[in-house]
């Protein structure tokens, strides 16, 4: 019963946390501008939050800089469980254009589990909307 | 008596940086007494890669840099390959890169004003600019195909033209800018709880602004009168009126007013560059692939100041090295001065008013085991060892 409820709260009202693991900032401003009013990723119940400690869903975008990997696991580990990692735009999911960079991990993958890809160089809103709501939609029928 | 202080760390993951970097506030009872900077979380060896690929594919790299700025640095860098060619540009292929450079720092203030209004707690205008800037940004969906790497930069020109339409439909946009900044230099300068957050926060003297380098819109708020686009003329700013904006309130209410009134002398330039576009081609037709061996320095006003890169070449079709030097390398030494003396609470609003981007200035990485200098940083385990050892030899601790 009370899992059921937190379940149903996670699916209804995800927290997420932004973090740039050395992104250009192009996905970061994408991000934030899919909260603002002309995208408002808010009306699926999407919050950002703060703190790694509060938040349901980490929303990672750059190709992970070798002296960042050590604080995104950090920052991973902080997390509560159960938690999901989405990589958003294209360096996120492979190292895209700074791939065989002498200083880039290449992908949030080589060093977080990423439960959700999101490509594009960089992502748009729509896309980004698209792999949260499929995220969701994923969640929602494990807890079905 | 000395006087105690404490040391609080900010980053590099923290609500009010975008990017992560990390500061170190040395703080006395509320009052800050000095500032650190650490940075370099965002390198990517970006430069060392240029190596690796020719001048067209740096350009999709370089455009990478950082994406508010993206079409900053490509136009610093191609504007350096193009004097090591010595190419002699088509009119409408200058025109149309101006016309881009204009429509990002519309874009680029818009999204600091919000910014900024977010940091000191004004939600509200943060909303505001955020849905204005989507009728930028859809403008320049339209024109370049992109939202925010525009890719509209080539070598000797640029790639797409733009249509009696789009040209509409640009004049139109300008039109409700313009409205919408006189709405925001109303709020900015009036609104009074938001003039007693910004008002007398983070002073920087023109005297000290100039030692430090500032430069861009946080220089001009110090009063120092230094702009590229009217000193340097690049593209087609040479035949464009405007006025270089300054103010000599030298606090973070003048770099506010400076950005606004940017806003208007960009929606003017806009105005201007589409009255004038001249017929004709948009690039030049033949460009070789070598460059003939040389080095060029390019400077660029971009939203946040002044950018310079350089490019060596030795005669290839890769070059041989480029340097960028982002505007918030030079603005980041002077932000963390300018919130010496002010509180704790002023920290997140003195810091955004550089307008800092972190993705342009981490460049390199400095070794702290740098032996030859005599730095080192030691592990915990290392200094573990180092401490049972101390003790052995001096004390004669053993266990």
């Amino acid at each position: 019963m009370f899992k059921k409820l937190v379940k149903w709260a996670r699916v209804k009202s995800p927290w997420i946390l932004h973090f740039n693991s050395g992104a250009c900032n192009a996905c970061d401003i994408e991000i934030l501008a899919s909260l603002m009013p002309h995208y408002d990723l808010e009306r699926f119940g999407v919050m950002l939050k703060a703190s790694p400690r509060h938040a349901d869903v980490l929303i990672c975008s750059g190709p992970v800089s070798k002296q960042i990997a050590p604080r995104l696991r950090r920052i991973y580990e902080q997390m509560p469980d159960p938690k999901f990692v989405v990589a958003v735009g294209a360096c996120a999911c492979s190292g895209g254009a700074f791939r065989g960079c002498y200083n880039v991990m290449g992908g949030i993958d080589s060093v977080v589990p990423v439960a959700a890809y999101v490509p594009g160089c960089p992502v748009k809103p729509e896309a980004l909307i698209d792999g949260v709501a499929k995220l969701l939609g994923e969640l929602n029928k494990e807890s079905a | 008596m000395a006087e105690s202080t404490i040391k609080i760390p900010v980053g590099p993951q923290h609500p009010f940086l975008k990017e992560p970097c990390k500061f170190e506030f040395e703080i006395s009872g509320e009052e800050i007494r000095g500032a650190k900077i650490r940075m370099g979380y965002n390198h990517r060896g970006m430069e060392k890669a240029c190596e690796d690929r020719n001048y067209y594919q740096c350009l999709y790299l370089l455009e990478r840099i950082c994406g508010i700025c993206s079409h900053s640095h490509t136009t610093a860098y191609i504007q350096a390959v193009e004097s090591l060619l010595g190419l002699e540009l088509p009119k409408r292929g200058l025109y149309l890169r101006t016309l881009v450079c204009e429509l990002e720092r519309l874009h680029s203030h818009l999204l600091w004003l919000g910014v900024a209004a977010h940091e000191v707690g004004f939600d509200t205008l943060f909303m505001y600019t955020w849905r204005d800037r989507e009728l930028v940004m859809n403008i320049l969906e339209e024109i370049s195909g992109n939202r925010v790497n525009y890719a509209i930069n080539t070598v000797g020109g640029v790639r797409r033209d733009i249509t009696a339409e789009q040209r509409k439909k640009i004049l139109d946009l300008t039109k409700v800018v313009r409205e919408r900044v006189a709405y925001y230099a109303n709020i900015g300068t009036n609104e009074p709880s938001f003039m007693a957050r910004i008002q007398g926060v983070g002073k920087m003297s023109t005297e000290r602004a100039i030692e430090k380098c500032a430069v861009g819109p946080f220089a001009r708020a110090s009063n120092v009168d230094r702009d590229v686009r009217r000193d340097d003329p690049y593209a087609a700013y040479g035949d464009l009126e405007f006025k270089v904006i300054t103010s000599d309130s030298c606090d973070i209410l003048g770099r506010v007013v400076v950005r606004v009134l940017e806003m208007v002398e960009s929606c003017k330039m806009i105005d201007q560059l589409l009255d004038k576009l001249p017929e004709g081609e948009i690039a030049v037709q033949k460009v070789p692939r070598r460059v003939p061996a040389g080095a060029a320095v390019s400077r660029y006003e971009a939203p946040r100041g002044e950018d310079v890169h350089y490019v060596r070449s030795n005669g290839t079709d890769k070059p041989e090295r480029v340097k960028v030097r982002a505007p918030t390398l030079c603005n980041l030494e002077a932000a963390a001065e300018s919130v010496v003396g002010s509180y704790v609470a002023d920290i997140p609003i003195a810091i955004a008013s550089i307008d800092p981007c972190f993705s342009c200035t981490d460049r390199t990485t400095v070794l702290l085991n740098d032996r030859r200098r005599g730095v080192r940083m030691a592990t915990w385990e290392e200094l573990r060892r180092h401490g049972v050892d101390w003790y052995r030899q001096n004390k004669g601790i053993r266990f």
